[in-house]
């Protein structure tokens, strides 16, 4: 855990336990004063500049996208009750940069430190491929109109003395969606973004925030709204004890039942195995999974060869929400999981009407008071297929379409099954996407996680 | 010999476990070998620390019933460390 994440966390604390307390009103304007006090430590460059900051981030949690700001006066209590009046499902993209929080950080260059000696043999001289280095006053100085930003001369010098600046977010993203704008401060471009939360977890800044919904589910549930919980398979190993003891602490905190997403993936398992078989005896070339939502999206924007070889079937999410309106027909569906995609993939859907994030979930548990252990084991009508259940680790999705093809397809002798699988989307796995597209990669069924490892390693897991 | 091991909790209540408790539940591999026998590592239910702002913050960890606020790995070995031999790390204070 780093400074950003426990800040977030605290917040999110602070705003449950004040909200069940019936006093958020009256202390959301104060909560930045209350977390940087005069005379104590700060982490920018002032106590102001803090204050400001969280009040962005306090905007964020309300939902708020900070790039609509157009009255800098208006008090945290007017945005809050806003959020109140609100309806649970919240509409626009999940992700906002505040822009007094972006450090602007310097464009990514390779710089000569101070630790260059301006030795004899100068291997970064004769490294540079663009003749781009020149030594004056004994030191290597790099001339940016020929450098390509190759990097061999850092590569070459023994004393470690030239180096690279990176803009953390933007390369995190693996699309080129966050840029500088003209003020110099980072904003996202949506036409490029897939919500895969990469730049959310790589800034240090933390100026990139989620809009969340947690107010909005808490006010539903105090408006006496009846909601379903349906928990994503990656919850396992999040939290201390059991998944039961884990249901029943999120039905003790509001929510009117509780469902496992697994259950979903048993669907889904079992339609993807089907149709995997159909498209590949039509003669479609090769098929990928539909289950991550930023490889979703990521396909929509930037590999359009790709789309008809999505598969069709719903997404562990949406079968499982299915499920949850079965059974409850009066209540609004909110899915808990690790993931900032979802938040897109449910604003699209019309099963799902909320995503409240694992952190979000112990937040509302702290804030709540309520304890994991000694909590009783919550009745679950039965457990989730252990294969269900594993569709939150890289490869977990192949495996059980595998087993189930096995299983219960026959005619599956007739073809070869060749699995491959991305497992994190960076620059690198992109190129290797592309080439799917475009016929050249092997392997007929593509398993595709934006997180590396899987949903376990979300942007918003609470255990990394 | 129980009576004898240092006893460390470490309050897996859902606020300590949430600012970095979760990361403190290996907190066993991080000690060096010879201490292993010395202590009795336990994750508890809250401590009820969390309940109020004058403690310190989460997360709270318990060494031989003194409460240590912000804990981590390295402030626990410290405090295992004066317990054990008898001074504090870097000489007499
Ligand atoms: S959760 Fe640790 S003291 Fe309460």
């Amino acid at each position: 855990m780093n400074g950003a994440e426990r800040m977030r966390r605290e917040l999110m604390i602070r705003v449950v336990r004040d909200f069940t307390g019936g006093r958020l009103e009256e202390t959301i304007d104060r909560i930045p004063i209350l977390l940087r006090p005069k005379n104590a430590p700060f982490s920018r460059c002032c106590l102001y500049h803090d204050r400001a900051v969280l009040k962005y981030r306090l905007m964020a949690l309300l939902g708020c996208r900070l790039e609509d700001e157009d009255d800098e006066s208006k008090p945290l209590s007017a945005y809050l009750n806003e959020a109140l009046a609100a309806d649970l499902s919240i509409e626009g993209e999940p992700l906002t940069v505040a822009s007094a929080g972006c450090s602007g950080c310097p464009e990514s260059r390779v710089v000569v430190t101070s630790n260059c000696r301006g030795c004899f043999a100068r291997p970064c001289l004769f490294s540079c491929p663009k003749g781009a280095i020149t030594v004056e006053n004994q030191q290597s100085r790099i001339d940016y109109d020929k450098c390509v930003k190759c990097g061999r001369c850092e590569k070459a010098c023994p004393f470690n003395a030239i180096t690279r600046t990176v803009v953390p977010c933007e390369s995190a993203c693996p699309v080129g969606a966050i840029r500088k704008n003209e003020h110099g401060v980072a904003e996202i471009d949506f036409s490029r973004c897939v919500f895969c939360g990469q730049c959310f977890g790589a800034c240090p800044f933390a100026a990139i925030m989620e809009r969340s919904q947690l107010v909005h589910i808490l006010q539903a549930m105090k408006r006496g709204q009846k909601l379903v919980a349906i928990v994503a398979p990656s919850a396992l190993m999040q939290f201390p004890g059991s998944v039961e003891q884990l249901f029943s602490a999120i039905h003790q905190a509001g929510f009117c039942d509780v469902m496992e997403v697994a259950l979903g993936a048993e669907e889904t398992t079992a339609h993807e195995a089907r149709e995997f078989v159909e498209k590949m005896l039509a003669g479609q070339p090769l098929m990928t999974t539909s289950c991550c939502p930023a490889y979703v999206e990521l396909v929509r924007k930037h590999v359009p060869a790709l789309l008809d070889k999505i598969s069709t079937t719903p997404s562990p999410m949406k079968f499982a929400a299915r499920q949850a309106r079965a059974r409850h027909p009066d209540a609004k569906v909110v899915f808990i999981g690790p993931c900032i995609a979802k938040r897109h993939e449910a604003r699209e859907a019309a099963e799902v009407d909320a995503v409240m994030t694992f952190e979000e979930l112990g937040a509302l548990l702290a804030g709540r008071n309520i304890d994991l252990q000694g909590q009783p084991p919550w009745p679950l009508e039965r457990p989730a297929a252990e294969s269900a259940r594993n569709y939150a680790r890289s490869c977990g999705v192949s495996a059980a379409v595998l087993d189930e093809l096995r299983r219960s397809i026959p005619e599956l002798a007739d073809f070869k099954l060749d699995v491959q699988t991305i497992n994190g989307i960076d620059k690198k796995t992109l190129r290797t996407l592309k080439l799917h597209a475009a016929g050249k990669a092997p392997g007929n069924f593509l398993e595709v996680m934006s997180c590396p490892g899987g949903c376990v390693r979300g942007p918003c897991s609470l255990v990394k | 010999m129980c009576a004898d091991k240092i006893k460390i909790d470490i309050c897996c209540g859902t606020t300590c476990y949430l600012l970095g408790a979760a990361d403190l539940v290996q907190l066993e591999a991080k000690l060096p070998d010879e201490w292993k026998d010395k202590v009795e590592i336990a994750a508890v239910p809250c401590l009820e620390a969390c309940t109020t702002d004058k403690l310190g913050q989460a997360p709270f960890v318990r060494v031989n019933g003194e409460l240590i606020p912000r804990a981590s790995a390295e402030a626990i070995c410290e405090c295992l460390f004066e317990l054990i031999s008898g001074q504090t790390r870097g000489g007499a204070r």
